[in-house]
């Protein structure tokens, strides 16, 4: 055996959750490699080249207010910006990115190569050495081991990838890329629990052959957007996308091609994911559907390339030209990239802890696709998280695991373990049951101060965090300290500052949930803190939306009481009496880390779970018994 | 000391008993005292001992008695459950002690779980460990009854009409969460006036099934009904033909503290609960021996009156006063003694009590008043006042659907915060809110439905939301 060198942590994989988690790890201080199949292929972007949206922008805040690295290259390296749902209240606001593809891989890639206790490496990793139930090492196809502490999967989509376009079928990652043809074998050796899942990608297209003229142009906003609370981007240059849409011609095409489709023909097997159809599939479940719309996207500033989204495929080349050439704008189009399916390998993300740890075998992580998620942000999230945990289990620190009510990252590890997923998965903000609480405006404020207890929170961003804090809470203090009585003299002063009239005393504070009254506003006529932009808005938010805040507050401390009784680790459900068999197969099985984990199990009833309490209290009340 | 929710819920068994006894406990149980419970005394609840019993009344939300009873409060720890504990002892199996205990649901609390006062004495170490076992078995041993209860005691079409409403509920979530999760797809905009006319719907939808729970009661416990007319105009020789019609006799409760005898009749499949009957066989003339009080008082206890009115008389001002008394109650009158010469007529009656009643008119002149012809020597008219009293007690609701009435005070809870929900809803949409909030406060509505019939939130909105729109990329 040949040992080419040692770890603490091997991360495999250097996608969206590869390069999050090694440089969490590293950055929190353990000597870390990165092994990629390629080393130009670092944070690849191999669908849609954006970054964001609804719940997923979220969580670029979130990984960004604990110290990830995603936001902050997105905001260097996109090529426009927009705010989404601005129309539809504070929680929803989600910021959407058109990405540099190129860009965004170098600069990342940049960030990881010079990053101190990381090494970035190209290897294939076709085995996970595991002594006694815990992780030892890896080994290459060209027979290297390289020994550690701790892994972390973040295979994507290359375990096992398979490339499917009409009746042809090759092994590969995406975007012609190499697959892990070897690795599969290994995991399930291990015992773990593999399902197939698939998913998809639309045809480029060259941008000399397109007929903008005939689409509607889709701009960026104005104003200049950023991700990371550490950007102070101000001005950017904005390129913009183009909105088109597919026709009876398009349709007719399609359904009369149908049957040479895979998932018609029965070479598909692996489950995709319901938010990402193919085309084929939206033209089969909607029938009813005139027109699809398609947005025509760049991939970076440096190429032709144009993505067509909304156009996503695994019909033969010639129905792929057939019905592009249908469409408005892209008559003459010339494919640069075929559309393709691709099926992949991913664990039964159940078989996990909420720290992303595999409950049957010490130091082995995983995160991304790999379980069972789709999407950069999602396995960007679970990097960060993945990377985070097994750095505190080598430092025996406590590990991090977020709440529902915490963070959308929690909602999403949360779902994951707990309920797992028979399709890939994708973040909803319709998946939180807090999301008033759970606004991107607020991600620092939730996260960062837990971002800097495990040591990913840098000095800078330390500073900038407490003095935005500071700001907002000394504002809400001058505003709640500050009681107008409805004398003459302060009627006067809020008409002459065109403030609405008050009858009865009240606080600036509540002043402030009236209509046309805004902090800036207020400061023309009272003397108020200064506050940027940023600070502006969550006083603004936290005075109008305070009923409902409350609420939800209230709801969130409820549930904390259950949230809290941790369940130990060696529990033996065998011996607690009185559960239901259901319930004590499922309990046995996922293992929860406390009550309220166990109630969201389903199957687990509201009885079963205060039998589960009754019996902790018993164990407990023994245990200091025999103290 | 942590204290938990506020819960409450009987805790003597049921059935007759003499006495039953409301127990609240947690957070809040003390101020729910404070709100519903009267000392004879004139002193506030709060301000007797710990443990003390104090004898005094329970009033509703408005303000109305609803019985006499012993309340003690037990603060945190010195209680069962080690949490501020409030126990009202009121008169067992009777209908006070099921309004008392809605009254609780409405002042805060959460109907308790099975079981749930034992494991909060267990968790707050009032129990020992060997008790442990028990404790579990107590919890879990109903669960396979309940979750019978649940589905077997909600009839096919009950817990089906909740299901329609909560289908049609996630429609509007999943439209609104499609539109906020997929701001980009092409999906039709969710016309906010459409959900707030679909809000306004399910709202009278509910209305409609509360008014059952009304049905559901009455046929459940019987609809007060007292007898009231001048001396002589019949009341006892009615009141005896409606025992000899009776088909069965339900109960006989002598009450504990009050001497007052009430018999149940059944009539026309609605139980009927005469208010003294004892009282009105020894004198026949409440207004004159007894006194108007007390006859104000039968009149304020009474669902329904029986109001006599002597046909072979002329009316005098004995039915004024009376007429005067039963102003905007729920009334039948009865023109008794239809088998002698008549003197009034049936429009005399009317217009009499019309009068009364358009006297003033902040009375609910909807209460609706008619009257019957009957007499009490042969029997003539029962048919008649039988029709009239199903109509008052099936107010519309078909007769036929007993099956589908909500017979349960938890049930009744849960659908009367639901309709909360849809109002909120509609106030949110007014007050211009946007979707965001609008979908918060109709997730809370198709909650409280789905506690109703078990369901708990799963992947239904995602469901949805896939499955009525195309999205995606």
């Amino acid at each position: 055996m040949y040992i080419a060198g040692e770890y603490d942590i091997i991360v495999i994989g250097a996608g969206h959750a590869g390069v999050e988690a090694a440089l969490a790890a590293a950055r929190m201080g353990c000597n870390t490699l990165l092994s990629t199949l390629s080393m130009d292929n670092i944070a690849m972007m191999p669908c849609n080249p954006s970054v964001g949206g609804p719940a997923k922008g979220h969580l670029v805040r979130e990984l960004d207010a604990l110290g990830g690295q995603m936001g902050i290259n997105a905001d260097k390296t996109c090529i426009q910006f927009r705010m989404l749902n601005t129309g539809k209240g504070p929680a929803v606001h989600a910021l959407r990115a058109q990405a540099d593809k190129k860009h965004y891989q170098f600069s990342m890639k940049e960030t990881c190569e010079n990053t101190e206790n990381l090494d970035v490496k190209q290897l294939l990793i076709e085995d996970v050495l595991v002594e006694n139930g815990k992780v030892k090492g890896v080994v290459t196809e060209d027979e290297e081991t390289y020994l550690c502490k701790a892994v972390i999967l973040a295979s994507g989509t290359y375990l096992s990838g398979r490339i499917i376009i009409g009746e042809k079928t090759y092994d590969g990652g995406p975007n012609g890329q190499r697959a892990a043809q070897k690795l599969s074998d290994s995991l399930k050796k291990l015992g773990v629990r593999l399902m197939r899942f698939k998913t998809g990608t639309p045809a480029r297209v060259d941008s000399r052959t397109l007929d903008y003229d005939k689409m509607q142009i889709q701009p960026g906003d104005d104003e200049a957007r950023n991700f990371s609370f550490m950007s102070d981007i101000k001005t950017r240059e904005q390129t913009p996308c183009y909105l088109t849409y597919t026709n009876e011609e398009t349709h007719k095409i399609i359904r009369d091609n149908i049957h040479r489709a895979p998932m018609a023909n029965g070479i598909i097997k692996g489950i995709g994911p319901r938010y990402c159809p193919s085309i084929e599939t939206k033209i089969v479940r909607f029938p009813d559907k005139e027109r699809h719309q398609l947005f025509i996207e760049p991939e970076g500033l440096h190429t032709n390339e144009m993505y067509v989204q909304g156009m996503s495929t695994s019909l033969p080349m010639d129905v792929q030209v057939a019905f592009l050439h249908t469409i408005p704008g892209l008559e003459n189009a010339k494919v640069m990239r075929a559309g393709y399916a691709i099926e992949y390998d991913c664990l039964d993300p159940m078989q996990l802890k909420p720290t992303l740890e595999l409950k049957a075998i010490d130091g082995f992580f995983s995160a991304g696709q790999s379980n069972g998620t789709s999407g950069y942000e999602e396995a960007a999230a679970q990097g960060i998280m993945a990377g985070i945990n097994a750095a505190c289990k080598l430092q025996g620190k406590e590990p991090v695991i977020l709440k529902r009510s915490e963070a959308y990252i929690g909602v999403l590890i949360d779902d994951l373990v707990t309920k797992g997923t028979n399709e890939p998965y994708r973040v909803m903000t319709s998946r939180a049951e807090y999301r008033l609480i759970l606004r991107q405006d607020n991600a620092d404020q939730r996260l960062t101060p837990i971002g800097r207890r495990v040591g990913l929170v840098s000095d800078e961003r330390w500073a900038r965090f407490t003095k935005k804090k500071e700001n907002i809470d000394k504002a809400i203090e001058a505003l709640k300290g500050t009681i107008l009585n409805p004398n003459v003299e302060t009627l006067k002063l809020l008409a002459d500052h065109d403030l609405c009239e008050i009858k009865t005393s009240i606080s600036l504070f509540d002043l402030l949930k009236r209509e046309n009254v805004d902090y800036e506003k207020l400061s023309t006529a009272f003397e108020l803190p200064e506050l940027n932009a940023e600070e502006r808005e969550q006083v603004e938010i936290t005075s109008n939306y305070e009923g409902y805040i409350r609420r939800q507050l209230d709801q969130v401390a409820h549930m904390e009481k259950l949230e809290s009784k941790r369940i130990p680790e060696d529990i033996d459900y065998m011996d607690v009496p009185n559960l239901r068999d259901e319930a004590r197969e499922k309990l046995a099985d996922i293992r929860p880390v406390s009550l309220g984990q166990a109630g969201r199990i389903s199957g687990v009833s509201p009885a079963d779970v205060s039998v589960l309490m009754v019996y902790l209290e018993a164990k407990k009340r023994e245990k200091e018994a025999a103290e | 000391m942590q204290q938990g929710e506020l819960i409450s819920a009987i805790a003597t068994a049921p059935g007759e008993s003499g006495i039953g006894i409301i127990r609240i406990s947690g957070k809040g149980a003390v101020d729910l005292a404070k709100r519903c419970f009267v000392p004879f005394s004139g002193k506030n609840i709060s301000e007797y001992a710990p443990r003390q019993a104090v004898y005094g009344k329970v009033t509703g939300i408005d303000g109305q008695l609803i019985d006499e009873a012993i309340c003690i409060i037990m603060p945190a720890p010195h209680s069962y459950t080690c949490e501020d504990v409030v126990e009202i002892q009121s008169h067992g199996g009777s209908v006070a002690l099921r309004e008392i205990l809605e009254l609780t649901y409405k002042l805060g609390a959460r109907a308790a779980e099975r079981g749930e006062f034992t494991k909060r004495a267990f968790l707050n170490g009032r129990l020992d460990l060997t008790q442990a076992q028990a404790v579990m078995d107590v919890i879990q041993a109903p669960t396979k009854a309940s979750l019978k209860l649940a589905t077997g005691h909600l009839s096919g079409h009950f817990s089906g009409k909740i299901r329609e409403m909560r289908n049609d509920i996630l429609a509007l979530i999943a439209h609104l969460e499609a539109s906020i999760d997929f701001p980009e797809d092409d999906i039709e905009d969710v016309a906010i006036s459409e959900t707030k006319a679909k809000a306004a719907e399910l709202q009278g939808k509910i209305q409609k099934m509360l008014k059952s729970a009304h049905t559901g009661k009455i046929l459940r416990e019987g609809l007060k009904t007292a007898i009231i007319g001048k001396p002589n105009a019949g009341k006892s020789s009615i009141m005896n033909l409606l025992l000899r019609e009776q088909r069965a006799i339900v109960t006989d409760v002598a009450g504990t503290t009050r001497d007052s005898i009430e018999e149940t009749v059944n009539i026309g499949g609605v139980p009927l609960v005469l208010i003294d009957t004892a009282g009105i066989r020894e004198t026949d003339d409440v207004v004159e021996k007894i006194g108007v009080e007390r006859a104000k008082e039968y009149i304020d206890k009474a669902s329904l009156i029986l109001a006599v009115f002597d046909s072979s008389r002329r009316l005098d001002h004995e039915d004024e006063e009376i007429a005067e008394l039963i102003r905007g109650n729920q009334v039948i009158a009865l023109l008794n003694k239809s088998d002698l010469q008549a003197e009034t007529s049936c429009d005399d009656v009317n217009a009499l009590l019309a009068s009364q009643n358009a006297s003033d008119e902040s009375i609910d002149n909807n209460l609706g008043i008619s009257t019957i012809q009957v007499s009490a020597a042969n029997g003539e008219g029962l048919e008649a006042l039988e029709k009239a009293i199903q109509d008052i007690a099936y107010e519309g609701n078909n007769q036929e659907e007993t099956a589908d009435f909500v017979n349960d005070s938890r049930q009744a809870e849960l659908l009367r915060q639901a309709e909360e929900f849809l109002q909120t809803a509609t106030d949110t949409i007014e007050s211009g809110m946007s979707e965001d909030f609008i979908v918060i406060d109709l997730r809370s509505a198709w909650e409280k439905l789905g506690e109703i019939t078990g369901e708990t939130v799963g992947e239904d909105i995602i469901d949805q939301i896939f499955k009525n729109f195309c999205l995606g990329k």
